[in-house]
């Protein structure tokens, strides 16, 4: 297969876990929740694959786990900043310190274990949760711009005021929104750990989190470009390797900087239109929301 | 957040060192055990407390430092397990413990100073970064023995130990050589040491051997241990056309990168076998057992002394195991011979003619490369593709 | 049913004692943990609050730790108090130590004290260039500081192994990524012969008292306040968004490089990949368990070095794993950031919900335009 061919695959399973956390972040922020804690989730959902898909040698039900157990963890995040009124931003770095700390405690027993792996590669044959990433980017896409729980998501993002007014129980749909963005940020995570690097290692998430983070920003919240934005980092990331092994006369720090050099200018692209930027971003994102009852 | 810790924030201090000092009463209360309290009068040398000698029969107390975890499955697994295998052949007579996860540089004085503090008298640090932090401790603690892996400065009480991975890397490079099909060869390497260097020169020079028209491809990780970049390395590799694998990693991601493709590899200072059933060839491992039990008995017997140590297959430091059943059995016995060689010295690795990248020649016909050019090789020998990560 | 009142004013006793219930209930909750792994709990405890103070080489030690995370713990929350979220010291705290050692790298056996000090101020220099880099693409394009000071870490992160493998190498250091260890002239002063400490603790104690006088004494301060509890009422007073923009991120990205330059300096002696330690992050715990204040950040500075001292103590003497430290962290933040709900709203129990009223005026900071 031609190495370019090869080159895209690559980049797809790369962009995949980064897609995957985006769209979770994206139902969150879309709801006017932030959730800095995005790096902290992967990493219990992670070490939470890793050890069902241990126990039961079953993928599909380590996936499930993950994200069940990131779900938790959001639930609790999501009650201390929608009902106890915690400071956005402070909750969520909390919490990805402390899921940095507990998945590396929880996986001490299993740094020495391995799963089996299955074989994947080639353009047309990845492993089904790539292909059910890119149905999920539809869905969500369909499901925010099209259904009406999709708008009243949103309005609850724009204006939770107005939306409390019309009788829609704000903090519930808030809730709600960072519990399941919080499962697909976990299905990312188990993802890593349980598909694309079956081992377990403290942090091995290595900042994917952060980057889905900004991804959301780089998609203007809309799950489409969250695919364009997922697979491109993949891709940079894939290249820089790859021109290592070519022997391009470049320093070798400077090529693997290359991804966050990118992440850096597309932020800038996307951010200096203050009118995009304001038009597309939910207006009530990171503030809290006092239902005066 | 709130700030109204203006006006409270006497009331916060007078609580704080309340809090404090209901933390600090039991402290008070205990006697210094050992570690005499040492007064603020400048003395050279420095005032550290007193490690307690150890009784005639008190068992021997041997420290290990570790930079990664027991459970990498890698290097530091390697160093446990002879560690582990030391104290079970020493019965009785030695105690051994560890700390894992110890960061390079300034913590690690603390974590040495430490060890000492407890009583070990026999002190392992089991990576290059500890060099400085040792010397330091050592030059306070003349009557404690150090031993430190991958380094190169030494003491009256501090040694060096190091094992020639390079001939468990050259063995895999025979192998190599005689499985790969697209004769593009791949290795994962970690930090642009010499030592990592001279191991993919080894490798390369092993696969040519038998193939010389083979060609290495390197892709640099920048760590010892990151399993994740090590998997998308490793795809990268493969991505290129290299078909079989090496790495100079501590994690069993490149096997399993190339398990998942349906291509070889090795495993990597311990016996990876397990995590790649149909990739793996063969491993490279380290033994640090029959070193670690010279040195502890050097310790036991009053006959330490300082120097440098270099081991390979010799010693039993390096072997190359498992070979699987893929390897064809002329290959096998190939390796059989190359070993026994190593070890009567009849059989050298690094002899001429050797040429590097650029084609200079760095090694006349039959001329051997000494220890001392060795360790400080800084080039890639002919056939390896790439650029060597050195900004010059 | 149990409703959540936003105060009218926050309780302030129950501010005081804020962070000392959250360490109550982190060590409570570290005891129940130590149990269930099966090891002394009260062994444990003495690790990581005993032992880290108990003879004057301990304190020296602690000091060492203390030093980058009060100074940085102050840069952060002078910058969390203005609403702008630099997550990135850790990159600051690297430049720091770069710039710091160029200027080690000139030193002479014979150079002066002035070599230290124009070490240390490059070392400033060095974390405030690299965080106004932050700043400026904030204040131009509207980038997310958030985002982009992080990615500057993994950035700075790769700038460091390219000059400790490249240009700054060793060249008897038979090739390992290490500049040579800085002579003598230019290694920091140590406070007393024979322990680790530095001046550098010195440095830090008179940055935290230099904060609290600019926090509460000065003008700039007051804006800054202003700026990052109301912007609206920061802009009708005409106080600039602007600088209280820059003012932070260059003052905290000053503090952490000058952190940079102490931590390679000191205690190690030489720039290697090895000298980022992570205080950049564990420094947004020291800043919010302090409560922004510089008082309660040097607090939290010396309570953060405990945890960090007694997680090694603990692992050599008492096999815990390391990790430890990390879920000790969190936990102490997480109780934190609920004990501050009950500071800013008090629980009702009310029968039946009541109609809808206005809302009162939140008392959380609210962002300024373009958040995130």
């Amino acid at each position: 297969m031609s190495e370019l061919v090869l080159l895209l695959s690559s980049s797809i399973d790369s962009g995949t876990p980064l897609l995957l956390a985006a769209l979770g972040l994206i139902i969150n922020e879309r709801s006017g929740v932030i959730n800095l804690g995005a790096e902290g989730l992967m990493l219990i959902a992670a070490i939470t694959g890793f050890a069902v898909a241990l126990a039961t040698k079953n993928d599909a039900l380590a996936l499930l786990a993950g994200a069940a157990a990131a779900a938790v963890f959001s639930a609790f995040f999501g009650f201390l900043v929608i009902w106890l009124n915690a400071n956005q931003y402070a909750t969520g770095l909390a919490l990805s310190l402390f899921g940095s700390g507990l998945s590396a405690f929880v996986g001490i027993h299993y740094s020495q274990e391995s799963l089996t792996v299955a074989g994947h590669h080639g353009l047309f044959s990845h492993h089904y949760l790539v292909y059910l990433a890119v149905l999920l980017t539809l869905g969500l896409s369909w499901f925010l711009f099209r259904s009406k729980a999709g708008l009243v998501l949103r309005a609850v993002g724009e204006s939770p005021e107005s939306a409390q007014a019309l009788g829609y129980p704000v903090r519930l749909i808030r809730w709600a929104a960072v519990i399941a963005g919080g499962a697909l940020v976990g299905l990312a995570g188990a993802f890593v750990s349980v598909v694309s690097t079956p081992l377990w290692v403290e942090g091995m998430i290595a900042g994917k989190g952060w980057i889905a983070l900004a991804l959301t920003t780089f998609a203007t919240w809309r799950p489409a470009r969250a695919l364009l934005g997922a697979y491109l980092f993949g891709f940079i990331t894939m290249l820089q390797l790859h021109l290592q092994g070519r022997g391009v006369n470049l320093p070798v720090e400077l090529l693997t900087a290359l991804p966050y050099l990118a992440t850096i200018l597309v932020l800038v692209l996307i951010s200096r239109n203050p009118r995009w930027i304001a038009a597309n971003m939910p207006t009530s994102l990171g503030k809290p929301f006092f239902p005066g009852a | 957040m709130p700030r109204f810790l203006d006006r409270a924030t006497p009331a916060c201090i007078a609580s704080s060192l309340l809090a404090l000092a209901f933390m600090t009463l039991p402290a008070c209360s205990k006697k210094p055990s050992g570690d005499a309290a040492p007064s603020a009068t400048p003395a050279p040398p420095a005032v550290e407390p007193k490690a307690t000698e150890p009784k005639a029969d008190a068992p021997l107390k041997v420290a290990f430092a570790y930079v990664g975890p027991v459970g990498d499955a890698g290097w530091t697994f390697a160093h446990d397990k002879a560690r582990k295998e030391a104290e079970a052949a020493f019965a009785g007579k030695v105690k051994t413990s560890f700390v894992e996860n110890v960061p390079e540089a300034a913590d690690a004085e603390r974590v040495i100073r430490d060890m000492v503090d407890q009583g070990n008298t026999l002190i392992f640090g089991t990576t290059f970064g500890y060099m400085e932090p040792m010397l330091k401790v050592a030059s306070d603690n003349p009557k404690v023995h150090f031993e430190h892996a991958t380094g190169y400065k030494t003491a009256a009480n501090l040694r060096t130990y190091d094992s020639r991975t390079y001939e468990g890397a050259y063995l895999a490079g025979v192998v190599a050589g005689s499985m790969t099909k697209s004769k593009t060869l791949g290795v994962v390497g970690s930090i642009p040491i010499p030592e990592v260097i001279r191991n993919i020169d080894s490798f390369t020079l092993g696969a040519q051997s038998v193939t010389p028209e083979i060609k290495t491809k390197v892709v640099w990780v920048g760590k010892w241990f990151d399993p994740p970049k090590e998997g998308e390395a490793a795809q990268a590799l493969l991505d290129q056309g290299a078909d079989v694998l090496m790495q100079n990693t501590d994690s069993s991601a490149v096997l399993q990168t190339a398990e998942k493709a349906g291509k070889f590899a090795f495993g990597w200072d311990s016996d990876m076998s397990k995590f790649g059933p149909h990739a793996h060839l063969a491993s490279a491992i380290i033994n640090w057992a029959p070193y670690y039990q010279k040195a502890i008995k050097d310790a036991l017997d009053g006959s330490w002394k300082t120097g440098q140590v270099w081991w390979g297959v010799k010693d039993g430091a390096i072997d190359l195991v498992s070979l699987s059943d893929k390897v064809p059995a002329a290959t096998k016995a190939k390796i059989e011979e190359l070993k026994k060689g190593l070890k009567d010295g009849s059989f050298t690795i690094w002899k001429g003619p050797i040429k590097d990248q650029a084609g200079k020649e760095v090694l006349k016909v039959d001329e051997k490369g000494e220890d001392k050019m060795l360790l400080g090789i800084n080039f890639y020998v002919k056939g390896v593709e790439g650029k060597l990560p050195s900004g010059k | 049913m149990i409703r959540l009142e936003p105060r009218a004013e926050p309780a302030r006793w129950l501010a005081v004692f804020s962070p000392l219930l959250a360490l109550g209930v982190t060590v409570a909750l570290g005891v129940l943990l130590f149990v269930l792994l099966g090891k002394d709990a009260l062994g444990c405890l003495q690790m990581f609050f005993v032992e880290p103070i108990k003879n004057a080489r301990a304190i020296a030690e602690l000091s060492i730790k203390v030093t980058p995370l009060l100074l940085i713990g102050l840069g952060l929350s002078l910058c969390f108090r203005s609403n702008v979220w630099n997550i990135g010291a850790e990159g600051q705290f690297i430049l720091g130590s770069i710039f710091a050692t160029w200027v080690a790298l000139r030193a002479t056996p014979d150079s002066g004290a002035g070599l230290v000090i124009a070490l240390l101020l490059a070392g400033a220099l060095g974390g405030a260039l690299w965080a106004s880099i932050t700043a400026v693409l904030r204040d131009r394009c509207n980038a997310s500081e958030i985002l982009v000071s992080l990615m500057l870490v993994y950035v700075a992160e790769q700038l460091l192994a390219y000059l400790v493998n490249g240009p700054w190498k060793d060249p008897n250091g038979y090739n390992f990524p290490q500049t040579i260890t800085f002579l003598a002239s230019s290694r920091i002063p140590r406070l007393l012969e024979g322990s680790r400490a530095n001046i550098g603790v010195l440095l830090a104690l008179v940055a935290a008292a230099a904060c609290w006088l600019f926090m509460n004494k000065s003008f700039a301060g007051y804006r800054l306040d202003v700026a990052g509890l109301s912007p609206p009422a920061a802009r009708y007073a005409g106080f600039s968004a602007r600088s209280a923009l820059w003012l932070p991120l260059l003052l905290s990205g000053a503090l952490a490089g000058l952190a940079g330059a102490l931590e390679v300096a000191g205690p190690d002696g030489q720039l290697t990949t090895h000298v980022p330690l992570g205080y950049g992050f564990a420094a947004i715990i020291v800043a919010f368990v302090g409560r922004l204040d510089p008082i309660g950040v040097t607090f939290s500075s010396v309570l953060m070095s405990m945890f960090f001292i007694g997680g090694e103590l603990s692992q050599s003497r008492l096999g815990l794993p390391k990790s430890i430290t990390g879920v000790f962290q969190g936990l102490l933040l997480f109780s934190l950031l609920t004990c501050d709900t009950f500071v800013k709203n008090k629980l009702r129990f009310a029968r039946a919900p009541a109609t809808p009223t206005t809302p009162t005026t939140p008392t959380t900071p609210t962002r300024g335009a373009a958040a995130q």
